[in-house]
């Protein structure tokens, strides 16, 4: 398999986000600003990259009827151990971000690629696999948390491009739900 | 005493809104909702599962973890829970009121994944709620989601008959339609 095409699908053409509409529940709740978008991303990426990895390797070892608690154990696993990381060293992104990182668990995409690529393909192609998925899903939330940040106070990763209040509706609930419908309505046009 | 229950009912039901503020059990609230009849299905089964699931993992979280001193096995525990609790009531159900298995049976395997009821199970732990309040939660939190649900299938099953611009049509058009309830939602902040 070509692997640059598999590292790249994730991005646009099978992006997890605009596309496939899989782990909704962290692109709404953590895209209040661009810089929480791209820190959930890269969480889940580690978690996806490591979970598809360590699957990959031994599927040959689970039986196939308890494959899934298998997964989902090994995923819970990598999930702890960047609920604790963040914790120690980045407190107040960890503080943001809140519940929606021991949610990580039950994002549909992490048991997705575990299930459709990762327990039928190398390990090469799973480690690869799961960092482009990975990195699509980081995208689609930087891309969305940017969009919302923008609209809701005129500012982005931080820094205040127009000094006054913005339109507060983005950066709350209302706004991530419309925010991503016109994002994913753009990404088909551009798919098509 | 009874007026502080009344007010985490509300709380959960209006103001903090499962779906529509805190972005848990997206995937549910988009997939299963074109139709009113299998959201009031759905509602039921979240309902039953999510304080089953509370009160089992708030028992775990006090008489197992805090006395072993393993919080951080937090989030292996409670999925592993959550899962075998789901697939057992479904074999119950099934033996036990096969009326009710058919009314619920399909949705309780979509459940597992369903954020929200391990948000929710996360959360009365966060919020050091004792067992009596967490079910209260629980089952207000359910029933927010449940509301949401019915409201959303309600306006889809009317959305076909309109004529939506080919880009938005399906997710993007949908996503709309939430983010125009979220804001309503937002009306009932301040009310507790």
């Amino acid at each position: 398999m070509n692997q640059w095409k598999n590292f790249t699908k994730g991005f646009i053409k099978e992006n997890p986000v605009f596309i496939l509409l899989l782990g909704l529940c962290p692109t709404l709740g953590v895209t209040t600003s661009a810089i929480n978008g791209l820190g959930m991303g890269l969480a889940t990426t580690f978690v996806l990259l490591m979970s598809n990895t360590v699957i990959s390797l031994i599927k040959n070892v689970i039986p196939n009827k308890v494959r899934i608690p298998s997964f989902i154990v090994i995923i819970a696993s990598f999930v702890t151990i960047v609920d604790l990381v963040m914790a120690a060293y980045v407190p107040a992104l960890h503080a943001q971000l809140g519940l929606f990182i021991p949610l990580i668990v039950v994002n549909c995409i992490v048991l997705g690629r575990a299930e459709a690529f990762a327990s039928k393909n190398t390990v090469l192609s799973s480690m690869i696999d799961g960092l482009g998925m990975g990195l699509g899903f980081a995208f689609a939330l930087t891309i969305l948390g940017a969009v919302r940040e923008l609209l809701g106070s005129y500012a982005i990763f931080g820094y205040k491009l127009i000094n006054t209040d913005g339109m507060l509706v983005f950066v709350l609930a209302p706004g991530a739900f419309i925010g991503l419908a016109y994002l994913v309505a753009i990404v088909r046009r551009i798919n098509k | 005493m009874e007026y502080e229950y009344i007010l985490i009912i509300i709380g959960a039901i209006f103001v903090n809104n499962i779906v529509l503020a805190q972005f848990l059990g997206i995937c549910p609230f988009m997939g299963v909702s074109s139709k009113v009849k299998t959201a009031v299905g759905m509602g039921g089964a979240v309902l039953f599962v999510m304080t089953l699931a509370v009160i089992v993992t708030w028992i775990i979280m006090h008489y197992v973890l805090i006395p072993f001193e393993i919080q951080y096995m937090q989030t292996i525990a409670y999925i592993l829970v959550i899962a075998s609790l789901v697939q057992m009531v479904e074999i119950i159900l099934k033996k036990m009121s096969p009326a009710l298995y058919q009314a619920l049976g399909v949705f309780l395997p979509l459940i597992t994944t369903n954020c929200a009821i391990l948000g929710v199970a996360i959360l009365v732990i966060q919020k050091e709620f004792n067992l009596l309040k967490s079910v209260i939660f629980s089952i207000g939190n359910a029933a927010g989601f449940a509301l949401a649900l019915i409201i959303f299938a309600g306006i889809r099953e009317h959305m076909d008959k309109l004529n939506i611009p080919e880009g938005m049509k399906g997710i993007p058009a949908s996503l709309v339609v939430a983010g125009i309830l979220a804001l309503a939602f937002m009306g009932f902040a301040g009310m507790v």
